[in-house]
């Protein structure tokens, strides 16, 4: 479902004298339909890079990232929208949202730019906030005065909304309690029974092993000049 | 799928200044791409190019006419751009003023596009104009004010409603949320955000707010003196500029 | 009579502004420029119509005016007698017997002829400006038919009194083409100008002068569910005991007294020597 290959990423500052700095060289990775793979390796060997590569958001200098049948690494902007509508959810660590607008509506908004019917959309997306125990009575406020914990939930229940072929997962377990950190590795379970392609970054080794079949270390893509 | 609207090698000039030069770029159905630049480079030419405003010196402007396909909309006769600018086309613009008529009813306002296309009902123009300025949050009791009695901020959503009630396919909009305080501004966006979604809109924002262009836009260009620097997709460009200009005005170097 | 050319205005002039008639006729409802001469009588007396009216008598012609349906205002008397010294035409008060007539804010009850010429003073010739003020724009919304803006006005003028308000100058669309100001007629009058007359409209200050042929279509706007209609004061005429004029209402005394008269004093006048008689229209006639 996702194939990386020979994908490397540099940084051209320009405005610093036009320096170049390689962080990335020979990236492989193969994730197949119902498999989770972490990325591990120490902070700062790319784990996020490489994840934002996948999503599109950081441009990749070389190489071929094959998301079901679309190379990310050359695709137009427009491919990539339609991937991330409908086959590639991410879950960063901060929520990003539209200021004012209701949780119940940032959560279904996955869902309703697929077309699904309003009632539906919303169905779901007050089934995901009642698993994730945020409380009815906030359902109606924007999630930007919510606590961290709660934005990290909002989050979640908005990457899930969604059946999504492939997910990116960025630290979906951090600053969780016991109760929704379960709660979030059942969904992760789920997804994967579901032949979801998972590739994520868990600093929770227990989560780790408990959601993941295999791991990648970063490390092994980072350019040997710099290393 | 077959593009909305396609830049040919648009190029337009004021006497030796460059306006804009040679821009290129597909919009599709559903798409919404930002423009975004210092003011100077040009946004504002290439928008009143593209909606018709100004005629450029080169290029051409295509858009997939619902009875012809795809034409070229510089090459049309005046009635025809008219009509495609009061039905298919909207254009909102930065001040409120210049997309409203201040001596009419707010009602009247949103009626216009309507009567133009040969709407002659009183009560179902009036229904219509109620269920518009509904959607963009203005409350029915205000149908019969002027707008110059609304604020700011309801002022530019009933230009939207103004501009969004023949149904149009494609939206111009320069600066919509300019002037406007910071949570008016937030409102609109999230209206903006909703309408287009709904109405499966294209759209093509130009705005000096990265912030605008980063909640609205799926895709970004970045001008300077005239000429496309950057294109792509919205987050990519803020997040990994990869022209030295972008990534000045993303680390916000430069006040634009 | 002799100090001026025949109806005052040269040769030259007549024939341009012939031509700006011709013009008129010829795209009906279409407003036409011309170049409006100095009249020896200030703006908004009717210097649009006189001109029109001095290019398009001939020495035989008999000559009405009417101001606001009445032969005998000031501004009816002065135009007349302008007419009378200038072109040494005969007048009349009677409709009938009138082959070209000037009118300001009236059509006569009486239908007009074929052998019959309607001139009206116009003073703002432009049904658009109300909502558009450049000129250039309203132009450009006549020469592509952008007409959505008329209905604006009908628009507001519902939400505002709860029916189509505008009760004169109420806009027409002549052959299904342009948009036309009928001048400040009442909208009673409207109907009355599908007409067998020639209709001949000059505005002086505004430069303009527009018409209609014989018989040319003449549609007043409104809504499917706000039907133009063309009212008049609910009542008869308190001296002939017409139903179907336009009416004046005239207070008559300081305790609040009041009739209704016809607008149109030739009408009235030809009606009380027919034999009508109204409510109050023996005493009138005793006075008479
Ligand atoms: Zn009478």
């Amino acid at each position: 479902m996702i194939e990386i290959s020979n994908v490397s990423k540099t940084f051209t500052l320009h405005n610093q004298g036009s320096a170049v700095i390689q962080v990335m060289d020979g990236a492989q990775l193969s994730v197949a339909a119902g498999e989770c793979v972490a990325l591990t390796g120490s902070s700062g060997a790319g784990k996020s890079t490489l994840m934002r590569m996948i999503y599109g958001n950081y441009l990749a200098a070389s190489g071929r990232i094959l998301v079901g049948d679309v190379d990310v690494a050359t695709a137009e902007p427009r491919e990539i929208i339609q991937l991330r509508r409908e086959v590639l959810g991410y879950v960063s660590q901060f929520l990003r949202v539209v200021p004012r607008v209701a949780t119940l509506d940032v959560v279904a908004e996955p869902l309703l730019s697929l077309g699904v019917p309003a009632e539906d959309a919303e169905a779901r997306a007050r089934d995901l906030l009642a698993q994730l125990r945020i409380p009815e009575r906030l359902w109606s406020l924007s999630p930007t005065t919510f606590s961290g914990g709660e934005q990290q939930r909002v989050n979640i229940a908005r990457g899930f909304a969604h059946t999504y072929p492939a997910m990116l997962l960025d630290e979906p377990t951090a600053s969780l309690d016991a109760q929704n950190r379960e709660t979030v590795l059942s969904l992760i379970e789920e997804a994967k029974s579901r032949g979801a392609a998972i590739i994520g970054i868990f600093h929770d080794e227990a989560a780790r092993d408990r959601v993941c079949d295999r791991e990648i270390n970063v490390s092994d893509f980072t350019p040997k000049a710099a290393a | 799928m077959t593009p909305l609207f396609q830049v040919k090698g648009l190029s337009k000039n004021y006497g030796t200044h460059i306006g804009c030069r040679d821009v290129n770029f597909d919009l599709y159905p559903g798409e919404v791409m930002g423009i975004v630049g210092e003011s100077g480079s040009g946004k504002s030419t290439l928008l009143n190019c593209m909606a018709g405003h100004l005629t450029p010196d080169a290029g051409q402007v295509m858009f997939d006419t619902r009875a012809e396909g795809m034409k070229d909309t510089l090459e049309m006769s005046e009635p025809e751009r008219r009509m495609l600018s009061r039905t298919d086309w909207a254009f909102v613009h930065q001040h409120a003023r210049d997309g409203l008529r201040m001596n009419v009813s707010a009602g009247g306002n949103v009626g216009e596009r309507l009567m133009a296309v040969g709407a002659r009902h009183y009560g179902e123009i009036r229904d219509t104009a109620i269920d518009w300025l509904d959607r963009v949050e203005i409350k029915e009791s205000r149908i019969d004010d002027r707008p110059s009695a609304f604020s700011g901020g309801m002022q530019q959503r009933l230009q939207i409603a103004r501009n969004l009630v023949t149904g149009p396919r494609l939206v111009f909009m320069d600066e919509p949320t300019g002037g406007l305080d910071v949570s008016v501004q937030a409102r609109l966006l999230d209206l903006l955000r909703s309408l287009v979604r709904e109405m499966g809109l294209s759209a093509i924002i130009v705005t000096h707010d990265l912030a605008v262009v980063r909640l609205l836009a799926d895709r970004l260009m970045v001008m300077k003196d005239g000429h496309v620097v950057e294109s792509g997709l919205t987050d990519q460009v803020l997040d990994d500029p990869q022209h030295g200009y972008t990534q000045l005005l993303v680390s916000s170097v430069l006040q634009v | 009579m002799s100090d001026y050319n025949f109806a005052y205005l040269d040769e030259q002039t007549k024939r341009m502004i012939r031509r700006a008639i011709l013009k008129g006729l010829a795209i009906p409802g279409y407003q036409v420029p011309f170049a409006s001469r100095e009249m020896p009588m200030p703006y908004g007396w009717g210097t649009g119509g006189v001109q029109v009216s001095a290019a398009t008598l001939t020495p035989d012609d008999q000559f009405k005016v009417i101001d606001q349906g009445a032969d005998d205002t000031t501004n009816a008397v002065s135009i007349r007698k302008f007419f009378e010294r200038t072109a040494g035409v005969a007048t009349t008060e009677e409709t009938t017997k009138a082959t070209v007539i000037q009118t300001r804010h009236r059509i006569p009850e009486e239908d007009l002829t074929e052998d019959q010429i309607l001139v009206y003073q116009v003073p703002i010739p432009e049904p658009l400006r109300f909502l558009e003020p450049s000129e250039i724009e309203t132009r450009k919304m006549h020469s592509l038919e952008e007409y959505g803006l008329m209905h604006v006005k009908l628009y507001e003028d519902i939400a505002r009194h709860g029916a189509i308000a505008t009760a004169y100058a109420y806009p027409v669309k002549v052959e299904g083409r342009y948009v036309m100001d009928p001048s400040p007629i009442p909208k009673f009058d409207n109907p009355k100008m599908e007409m067998a007359a020639i209709q001949l409209f000059g505005a002086g200050r505004e430069q303009r002068i527009y018409a209609l042929p014989p018989y040319t279509k003449v549609v007043s706007l409104d809504f499917e569910d706000f039907p133009f209609e063309a009212s008049k004061a609910d009542a008869c005429c308190d001296l002939c005991g017409a139903e179907d004029s336009y009416l004046d209402e005239v207070i008559t005394d300081d305790q609040g007294g009041r009739m209704f008269v016809c607008s149109d004093t030739d009408y009235c006048r030809s009606r009380r020597e027919a034999g009508h008689v109204g409510a109050l229209g023996m005493a009138q006639e005793d006075a008479a």
